[in-house]
Order: C-alpha cells, then structure tokens, then sequence
C-alpha cells in the first residue's frame, strides 16, 4: 500500500504486525507496524490466538500499513466473532485504512456455503453412463458424418455444378503428391528391416530365399497400406480438424451457411474424396519401394540378386496379395476422412478445443485404422483369400 | 497545495516499429492515485503506450520513471520488485487458460515467500470477491466464462498482489451498457478504497465520464493534451472537438449529467 510517512519509512526494517490485548474496560486489543502480505501468517497466528467470546474494540492507532491480506486476516477475525454473537468495533483507524477495511468486510466470500460434495456411489454410476452414452454417440455422429458425405457426393453427380472442382484438386495435392516422399522413406525402411531381419531367421534353415515371400507377403498385404494410413492419419486428419476446427472457431462456418454455401459441400467432400483417391495410390507407392528396400537389402545381406528376387516375386506371389492390402485402402481413407472432419465441427470457440479436437483426431483415427485393418485379416482368413 | 506525487514519469518518448513512427517526443505524468484515461483514434498507439509502460516493448528513445524506478537503468532486481507493484489487465483477460479462475489468482500469490496455501487459497477468494465475481466462478476454466467474467477475473489476478499501480486495456470493450457500467463502478470503488493509481486506455466516453479524474488524448504522436473531462470540452484541436462533441459524446454527457443531479 502506499507509504504514510516518514516514520513509516524509518521502520521500514520489517516491523512485525505487534498485538497487544487489554482488558481494563472491556477487551481492546492494540494492533501496530506494518499489516501486511508479507507478514500475513504471523498476523494470522496472533490473531488465531484471539477468544472470540467477548465484544471486542480494536484499535489501529499504531498500525503502520495495512494492505487487503492484512484487512482479510481482520474481517475473518470479525466475521468469526459475529458468528459467536459478539461485535467488533475498529477505533482509531485511518481513513484509507477504514475504507479498505469496509470494502474487504463487504466482499469476504462466505465460507460455510462451500464445501464441495464428495462423489458418491450415484455420481460415479452417473458418469459411467454419461462416458458409455458419449461413447455410443460419438460413433453415430461419425456414421451420421459418412452419410452426410455419401449424400454430397451423390448430389454432386447429379448437379455438377455444385461440385467444387479446385478444391479437389488442391486437395489432391496436399494429401497425395505432398505425402509421397515421406512414405516412400518410410516403406523403404519397412522393407530394409524386414529383409534385414527375415534372413537372419531364415538363414539358419538354409531357406534364404524365402525371404523374398516374407517381405512381398508382409509388405503388400498388411505393412504397406497399413503404414501408409497411419502416416496419412497422422498428417491429414490433423490438418483437417486444423483447418475446418478453425474456420468454425472463428464463426466462417456459420457465415458459409448465411450464403447459402453448404460446409458439407464446399469442406467435407473434396477433403474427404480427395483421400479416397490419393491413399490407394500412395498404398500402391508405398508397395513398390518396400519392395525395393526388400531387394536391395536381399542383395547385400544374402547375395540374391535383383533378377532373381524379381523371378521369385513373379513366380511365388500371387496378385490377390496386392488386391488384399489395396482393397483396405478406401476404407481406411474414409475413416481417416470422416474422424478428421467430424474433429474439425466439434471444435468450440476456444483455442484450447482446437488443439484438443485436432490431438484426438489424430488418435482416434490411427486406432480406427488398426481396428479396422485387424477386422480386415479375420474377414480374409474367414473367406479363405 | 503541494505538487502531486507523480506515479508515472514519461520524457521524450519514441516508439517506432521498423520505420513506422508511433510516438515521437511523447510526455506524460500519472499522478498517485488518480484514474487516468487515455483516449484516441485507432492506430494512435494506446495500447502500445502501455505496453511500453509496462516492458512489453522497448522504446527506441525516451524516458519513462514509475515510482521512481527509471526504467532504462533499472536492474534486474529493481525490474522484478517494481513488477510487483503494477498490475496489469489485458483486453480478454489474458487468463491462462489451463488454470481455473481461483489458480490464476493464486498464480501471483505463488511468488510470496511463507504464505500458506490456505491463505493463499481464501485471499485468491477475496480478491475474485472484490472483482465483483459469484463463487461458483472461482472453480470454472477461463473457456466457460463469459467476456465481463473474464476481464473482472483478469482484474482479480491484476489485483493480486495489492499493487500501486494497475494498467487496464480497454477494459469495457466488448461488454454490454449494462456491464460496461458496471465495470466502471468497480474500478472507481477499487481505485479508491485501495489507494490504487489507474492508468486506463479506453474508447468508451460513458468510462471516461463514470471514472476518470483526468483524460489524456492522444493524436499526432504525442499526448496532445490532458486534463479533466470539462477542460476536454474546451479545446479547440479538431480531433479532440469530435471526439468530445460528437453525438455519441452528447449522450454520454448528458448520461453522466443525470447521474449527479441524482445523487444530488
């Protein structure tokens, strides 16, 4: 608080707050130096201390400062002498030390209301339930999305005109041409590792060659597209949610339906339909350079020369490998899609959302894909492909 | 009477942003313990002015003194005591917003050395109590309030640590009359039951009238003038002459002008 005088600046040496009770006519309790936040728990001790079973006069002659934690450590000293029937009456105090007094005693929160209520039995029942319902609605908001864009989609070969060309093909490239060198990287080293690792295993049996079935087995039925998706969940469902979460963030969403524009239309579709088109294709990139990461790895580590890799791959591996792991691809692509996009609409109007609805975008759509991809091999191993 | 105790010293203030000059030679004096309002068109460098008051930014030239701490030549520890002794409330409250309103409070709290968390925690409660917000505030996240709740739960964290001075940017931008008026009337019962100097930017005139003992205006770079809102009526610079005549400065007047016959 402000400095008083130069008496006060004398005694700037940390003067305690001093308490000093008499009981000579009535009860007087003499309060002096500096009450302050500073000194805040010796005051509290001292005035602690203090019975409350009598009327109490305090008197602020001798106090040097008084800040609000000092008046706070006073107001509670009267609020709990009022609640014992007992009143407090402050002598001798300065003006602004009064006023500040007032306003604190005016604004001292009631302590007694709260109390935060233990979490019972019914409480945890409750939010269990309220999880599993969220649970169940989320997933009917995914499929109620994939209606949505199944429905655009329809109603844009029908009309055309209302289709929004551009975007696609913008879209296209972000997700597509833009992804390529990374999975080409990543399934690269897929296929070096596997090569790597399968013919030390298969050398011991003199089944070198073998190797060969391992990596185009594992590479084009399963690691190929599965990699790819989860790179692809990690890079477009992010960026998705980033960019519709935005725009509904700052209310363009809204403002697109007060046009007329349809966000479905104009947002969802070419996003969507642009991975439906890019991930097969970035799948079938991603098969080729594991292969190549295979071969180059055979031919280092086991001597198999590329020709021979190359006869052994035509001649032992049927196609419908290739056929398996790409036929995934459109369904792990709407996953990734829908979750991004449905992300992005539950975005509120706060930044934090944002970055919270773009994380779990991400994660639920990674997760979604392996579940979906380990539903895929049951379905294959049961139709005998 | 004596010369007023001056808070806030400023000499020979430049600001300039690459080439782009946004105060040239700017002067101005904040005495203890008045409200302040600093008033002017867009892009006039209000904000700026405050935040080069507080160290947000650094002036290319000039001289500002706040309690006698000359800024330029404060060391470090003369800076972090000094900053102790400001508060400063941003537009939207600048609350962090991973924190609960009671958290942000205590946030300040957390730099005293001794003070235990219970104290901590109900002095937290005081000051949301004095900042005119309901209890049940206290535990909510900055995301569930709404603007006034924010900016009073930025004054309540500004208000703290019982600071001289407190800077509030625009503080009733964005609230309703009903709110705005509110807010005025907080500030000016803070401001003087705590002692408090306040050094408010503002576009509002209703503000200028409800609260401040002094305006000053800035245009051409420079503090054009300052005084009280009666002499504001008097000059004859254009800017100031519309600012201060214009048809929404009328009402205002007008407003303010009922409010004393009232309380007469």
């Amino acid at each position: 608080m402000t400095s008083d005088s130069a008496e006060t600046q004398l005694a700037e040496g940390r003067a305690a707050p001093g308490l000093h009770l008499s009981e000579e006519a009535g009860r007087v309790l003499h309060l002096s130096g500096r009450l302050e936040l500073a000194q805040i728990a010796a005051l509290q001790d001292g005035l602690a201390a203090l019975p409350s079973d009598a009327p109490l006069t305090v008197d602020m002659a001798q106090v040097q400062t008084l800040d609000t934690a000092g008046a706070w450590a006073l107001a509670v000293l009267a609020a709990r002498h009022r609640a014992a029937g007992q009143e407090v009456n402050w002598h001798n105090a300065r003006p602004h030390h009064a006023a500040l007094l007032d306003t604190v005693i005016g604004a001292l929160p009631d302590e007694a209301k709260e109390a935060p209520p233990r979490p019972g039995l019914t409480d945890r029942l409750e939010s269990i339930g309220k999880t599993s319902v969220a649970g169940v609605t989320f997933l009917l908001e995914l499929l109620a999305m994939l209606g949505l864009f199944a429905d655009r989609l329809v109603r844009a070969l029908i009309r055309p005109r209302e289709f929004r060309l551009t975007s696609l093909v913008h879209h296209c490239h972000e997700v597509g041409v833009k992804a390529v060198p990374i999975v080409v990287l990543m399934a690269f080293l897929i296929g070096v590792v596997l090569a790597f690792q399968g013919s030390s295993q298969l050398r011991q049996f003199g089944a070198e060659v073998f190797v060969v079935d391992l990596i185009a087995i594992s590479v084009l039925r399963e690691l190929g597209i599965l990699l790819t998706a989860i790179i692809v969940a990690g890079r477009t469902a992010s960026a998705f949610t980033a960019a519709i979460g935005s725009m509904k963030m700052r209310e363009e969403v809204d403002a697109m339906r007060t046009l007329g524009l349809d966000p479905a239309q104009v947002l969802f579709v070419p996003r969507i339909l642009a991975l439906l088109l890019m991930l097969p294709i970035l799948g079938l990139i991603a098969n080729v350079a594991g292969l190549f990461g295979g071969a180059l790895m055979s031919w280092v580590e086991l001597g198999l020369s590329p020709g021979m890799f190359r006869t052994r791959l035509v001649e032992g591996i049927s196609v419908t490998h290739v056929l398996v792991g790409l036929s995934k691809a459109p369904v792990f692509a709407l996953i990734i899609g829908v979750v991004g996009c449905h992300a992005g609409m539950k975005v509120k109007s706060n930044a934090e959302s944002l970055g919270q609805m773009t994380s779990a975008a991400v994660v639920t759509a990674i997760f979604a894909v392996i579940v979906a991809n380990a539903a895929f091999s049951v379905f294959f191993a049961q139709i005998g492909v | 009477m004596a010369e007023p105790e001056i808070a806030i010293r400023i000499r020979g203030l430049c600001t300039r942003f690459g080439t782009h000059s946004v105060h040239e030679g700017l002067e101005l004096d904040v005495r203890r313990g008045e409200i302040l309002g600093v008033v002017g068109g867009s892009g006039t460098g209000k904000s700026v002015l405050l935040r080069t008051i507080v160290g947000l930014q650094q002036p290319a030239e000039g001289e500002i003194t706040v309690l006698d701490t000359t800024l330029s030549t404060a060391s470090d520890a003369e800076r972090r005591a000094l900053e102790r002794r400001w508060g400063v409330m941003f537009q939207d409250g600048a609350l962090f917003s991973a924190l609960t309103v009671r958290e942000n409070v205590e946030v300040p709290l957390l730099g005293v050395p001794g003070l235990p968390a219970a104290t901590r925690r109900a002095l937290a409660d005081l000051k949301i109590a004095m900042a005119g917000l309901k209890p049940v505030a206290r535990d909510k996240f900055p995301s569930e309030l709404s603007g006034g709740m924010r900016k009073r739960a930025g004054l309540a964290r500004a208000l703290a640590l019982d600071p001289d001075i407190v800077f509030l940017d625009e503080p009733t931008a964005g609230l309703d009359p009903i709110g705005a008026a509110d807010f005025d009337t907080l500030i000016r019962q803070l401001s003087r039951s705590l002692g408090l100097t306040v050094f408010l930017v503002t576009h509002d005139l209703d503000t200028l009238h409800a609260t401040c003992d002094r305006v000053a205006v800035l245009a051409e770079r420079q503090v054009l003038v300052t005084g009280t809102m009666a002499q504001m009526l008097e000059v004859e610079h254009p800017w100031v002459r519309d600012y201060f005549h214009g048809p929404r400065a009328r009402a205002a007047q007008a407003d303010a002008a009922a409010h004393a016959t009232d309380k007469a």
